[in-house]
Formats: C-alpha cells, structure tokens, sequence
C-alpha cells in the first residue's frame, strides 16, 4: 500500500508542476516559452496569461478529472471496464443538447449547461432501456450495441442543427466546438462549470470505496448492507451532469473516460479507494498535457478532442496487445464474459 | 447472544415476467404456496431438492432479496422488514453461486468489503477492518492468498474466498447457494469444514446443494424441497430414507449404512431404455 500512496503523491507533485510550467508554456512573445519575468514587465504578457491561459489551464484540469471519474464510476457502475461516457449516449446527448442550445436559446453557459446535461441523462437513459430490451447478447455487448444506436441518433440530430445552422454565424461556432477544443476559453465558462465538477468530484471521491460495493452483483451488495439502485441513482446523476456541464464547454473530448481509469486500475489496483483518486489525478494530468500540445506545439490551435482521441486509441491499442505486469493471467481490460446486473 | 432462528409462515412468493408478458401473470400460479418452515439456530441446516424446486429462492426470501407477496419471514424471532439493511447486513452474510466480480481485486480488498455493514454510508475500512479480514482469513487456512488477484485463483481457491468475504461481515446467519459444486474432493471438504466450525461458534448456516450425502455428512436438519414445497424437514435420520428421497428426486435411490455412516445413492444406474419411455 506503500506503493499507491507514493504514486498518489507523484501524480499529484505532477499535476501542480505541470499546471505552473501550463502557465509560461505558449506562443508569446515566441513560440513555446513566456518568461516569467514578461509578467511584471509587459502588461500584454500579464492579461494574456490572466483572462486567456489561467481560466483554459483550469478547465483542462477540470476536464480531464470530471472525465475520468465519470468513466471510472460508469465502469465499475456498470460492472464493465470497458465503458465510458462515449459509449453510453451520455457524450453525444450533451453534444445534442448543447448545439441544440447554441442555435435555439443562444449561448448562455448556465442554460447550455442544463440543456446539455438534460440530455446527457436521456442518452444515459435510452441506452440502458434500450439494451434491456435487446433480445440477444449478454449484458455488456448489449450495453454498447444500443450506446451506439443512441449515440448514431443524437449525432444525427447534431448533424440536422448543423444544416439548419447559420453558415455564417452558427455553424463555425458549432464545427468547431464539437470537434472539441478549449480555444478562447473564458473565466465565466470556467467558473460555470466549477461547482458541478467540483461536487461530482467530491461525491465520487467520498464513495470510492463504497463504488467497490457497486461493480458486484446487486444481491451481494444488497447482503453487504448498500442500497445498490439509490446508491448508483446518486452517482450517476452526479457524474453524468458533470460530464454534460464539461462537454457543454469543450465539446466533444474522447477516450480520456475510458483510457485513464484503464491506467490507473493498472497502478493502483482494481481498489477503487485509491484507483478512483489516481484516476483523477492522472485524468488532469493527461488532459493538460494533451492541451498544452494543442495550444503551443503547432502554430495554428489542433482540437483538443483530435489529440486526446490520437493519443488515447494508441494507448489503448499498445495496452491491450502489451502484456499484464499483474499477477493475473487477465488484465484489467478483460471484458470479461458477459453478465445482466 | 443465543442463535438466531429463521422462521418462514405461511409465504406465497411467485417470480412474473416483466415486460409484455405481465398481461398473461395472472395465469402463472406461485412457486411457493403457503409455504412454512421452522430453522433451528446455530447449527447447520441443509436444503436439498431437484433444480427449480425453490431452494434459491428461499434463501432470497430469507435474505430479502426477494420479498414475499403473503406470509412471514421471521429472523431471530423478529420480522425481517423490521431490519434496516444495514443490520441485514451484520445478521446475514450470503454466499451466492458462481459469483461473476469483474474487476482485479486482490483477496484481501475484496474480503475487506465483508465490512461494509460495519461501516458508515462514507467510510472507508479502518487498520481494524483489515485485521479482521485478515484474521478470516487466517482462520480458514487462506492466508497464503490475501495478495494474489481474485481472477488468478483457482475455482475451489475462488470459492474459499467468496466465503471468507461473507464471514467479515460476522454474520450470525450464513447462507450459501451451492457452496460445494464444481468443487473437488480436498476443496469440497475444506468448505464442509469452515461451515462445521461456524456452526460450533453458534453461527445459523443454511446451505443448498444437489448432493445428498453432504446432507448426510455435516447436517442436523435437513429440508427436502421439490417445486415449491417442503415434502420433509427434519434431523437427517428422520428425512434422509430411501422413501422421502425418491419421492424428492423421482428415481428410486438407495441408503446404505457404512461404518457408521449414511450414503446415499441411486437403486441402479439409469438406463437408456428408461429415457425411451
């Protein structure tokens, strides 16, 4: 146990380190480097790294925590390692909902945050209807066999607002946020998603243990005292509005729910006491590395959501072809066989 | 404190399908009718009987997994929705069949989760709660493998540990569904044994199994089930006869004594001719 807890305090030594070093890191004066001391002397340099690079190095924080912790509890809600808020219609509803309100109401972030998380929770909804009603299949094929109809019908929603949307106005607005990216992000948009992040974090992070409770199946858990549908009910609300009120802002940021908790199960166990915090830790991690690259490594901005998805798919593709280095024959990104909770 | 007694009065229980053919339930008739039975504590209680003959189910209806539709269910002589699951889950630990854990834990973190009714809604396990485990584990001979990963093990290794994680939760009622099938000989009787030395601790164990001679072995009440109903419940001298266990599994079997002890087998193997008929 000596072991996590020093791969706790690394990874969280490594997210302050990489969030300062996040702050000098851009393309003023020059490509790659502000000196610090520009800070104090150019007044440009000051307002840039205030109003444009802090509120965009906060969300991409947020986003790679929310993201992780959202993919950890849906994997282990679902008794499954293999999902993640992409795969359930949750991403694609918040998407839905979010271009929905870009065209419709007008972007106000409150009321684009609600819209989106409105229909993160029908996706969600949906998929887990639909797939009980699927006749064949165990319960994790069916799982994502109807996360993708349901994510093919939002995104075909998102593609009808597209032709409707204004080419001028609307529609670059919309492309360009869907392919994910935190470009010109504000402190109003990042502060409107801090208490929803925030109390999702904390309710994930004050059950991690009990999320253990979660992934057996319900009549065990019901024998071990929990209350499996409320307990779930209350995390998945939670985590699910968290992603919505993230994607209602980025966009559409992939892979970084179902890689992170993938890598963090492999450092620190399947425990989710100390897996879900250093999911979230190395989520935040991940993604402010992800986004500095976007942000000053090429002189025009890459998405985000490009880089994560590139970066991600890799990652996943080397681990599951890599062997285990636990002491199992399975990895922790064996399926499994399948199984209805 | 004494053993707790499980007594069942008088339960209708009957399982609907959900979904379409929820129009047609009124026509399925209850898998149990009136069914009562009277559970002596603190010993080892087996329920034997031909599959679908409800022997899960009861468990359940003990547990309250399921809840009845008619009747009672009593736990040391108090009525089991009187509990909240917290106290459910300090009197009644549940061993189920074949129980599918899709994550890596290693042994000890998933015999700790045998504490959880002994912890608060947002606690997590105390250096107590480990020693507890660990003692389990100690107690029942697995200490060698508290850090191997649960996906390595062995199924009887596997099934040992499913047990130790009921027994954490220090449960004064054991249940357990089929703890013995799939099992070899040596695991087989290591199983029998835990349940033996619960039992002499004043623990309630209820066990199913589809092996009489089990019953025969490590029992001191034996309860014969078949679709639904008790055909006999008893000390294994009064139920396990030739007459009652014919009547349970419908073919005709034989009891043997041998050294002592009771066995239980088939009159004559079945013959093909007799599937033809």
């Amino acid at each position: 146990m000596g072991d996590t807890r020093r791969s706790t305090l690394i990874l969280g030594a490594l997210l302050v380190a990489l969030f300062v070093a996040s702050v000098f890191l851009g393309r003023y004066p020059q490509p790659y480097w502000t000196p610090p001391r520009l800070l104090w002397e150019d007044p440009l340099a000051y307002q840039l790294v205030l109003n444009l690079r802090l509120p965009r190095i906060i969300m991409a924080c947020l986003l790679g925590m929310v993201l992780s912790a959202a993919g950890f509890a849906l994997q282990m809600l679902f008794r499954n390692p293999l999902v993640e808020p992409g795969f359930l219609g949750v991403s694609q509803g918040a998407a839905f909902g979010a271009a929905l309100g870009i065209i419709v109401v007008g972007a106000s972030s409150f009321a684009l945050q609600g819209i989106a998380a409105l229909f993160a929770l029908l996706g969600l909804a949906l998929s887990t209807l639909l797939a009980r009603r699927i006749r064949y299949g165990g319960w994790t094929l069916r799982l994502i066999l109807a996360g993708i109809a349901v994510s093919a019908l939002f995104s075909a929603g998102v593609g009808l607002l597209k032709y409707v949307a204004d080419p001028l106005t609307q529609l670059p607005e919309l492309v360009f946020w869907l392919l994910g990216a935190l470009w010109g992000v504000t402190w109003t948009e990042t502060l409107s998603i801090v208490p929803v992040a925030v109390v999702a974090l904390v309710i994930a992070y004050l059950m991690r243990w009990r999320l253990n409770l979660l992934s057996l199946e319900d009549k065990i858990a019901i024998s071990l005292g929990s209350a499996p549908a409320r307990e779930r009910g209350l995390l998945l609300v939670a985590v699910v509005s968290a992603t919505a009120a993230v994607v209602s802002v980025s966009g559409i940021v992939g892979w970084i729910g179902l890689i992170v908790p993938q890598f963090a199960r492999r450092i620190f166990g399947a425990d989710a006491q100390r897996a879900l915090p250093g999911s979230i830790l190395l989520g935040g991690n991940f993604a402010l590395v992800c986004d500095d690259i976007a942000r000053v490594a090429f002189a025009g901005e890459v998405p985000l959501g490009i880089l994560t998805s590139l970066l991600g798919a890799t990652l996943f593709a080397l681990m599951m072809v890599a062997p285990a280095h636990t002491k199992s024959p399975h990895s922790a990104a064996t399926p499994g066989e399948d199984h209805t909770p | 404190m004494n053993p707790p007694t499980i007594s069942l009065s008088d339960v209708v229980f009957g399982y609907h399908q959900e979904g379409r053919a929820a129009r047609v339930r009124s026509a399925s008739k209850p898998l149990f009718q009136r069914l009562s039975l009277e559970i002596p504590a603190g010993t080892i209680t087996t329920i034997l009987g031909p599959n679908g003959s409800g022997k899960t189910t009861l468990l359940h209806l003990i547990l309250g997994i399921l809840v009845p539709e008619d009747g009672v269910v009593l736990l040391a002589r108090r009525p089991r929705e009187t509990y909240s699951r917290r106290e459910m889950g300090q009197l009644v630990g549940l061993v189920s069949q074949d129980e599918y854990i899709p994550f890596n834990f290693t042994v000890l973190e998933y015999v700790v989760l045998g504490r959880a009714p002994h912890l608060q809604l947002l606690q997590t396990p105390g250096v107590e709660d480990i020693s507890v485990a660990e003692a389990i584990l100690g107690q029942i001979s697995l200490a060698h493998l508290q850090d191997r990963s649960i996906q390595s093990l062995s199924g009887g290794e596997r099934q040992l540990v499913m047990i130790a994680r009921a027994l954490a939760q220090h449960p004064r009622i054991l249940l357990l569904d089929e703890p013995t099938s799939h099992l070899d000989l040596g695991n087989r009787e290591h199983v029998l044994a835990i349940l033996r030395q619960q039992a002499e601790q004043g623990v309630t164990v209820v066990f199913t199994t589809h092996e009489p001679n089990q019953a025969a072995d490590v029992a001191a009440f034996v309860v014969l089930m078949r679709e639904g109903r008790v055909l006999g419940a008893g000390t294994p001298e009064a139920v396990l006869t030739t007459a009652w266990l014919t009547q349970t599994y419908g073919v005709t079997v034989d009891v043997l004594e041998v050294a002592g002890r009771r066995i239980i087998v088939p009159s004559k193997p079945m013959s093909a001719a007799l599937l033809a008929r």
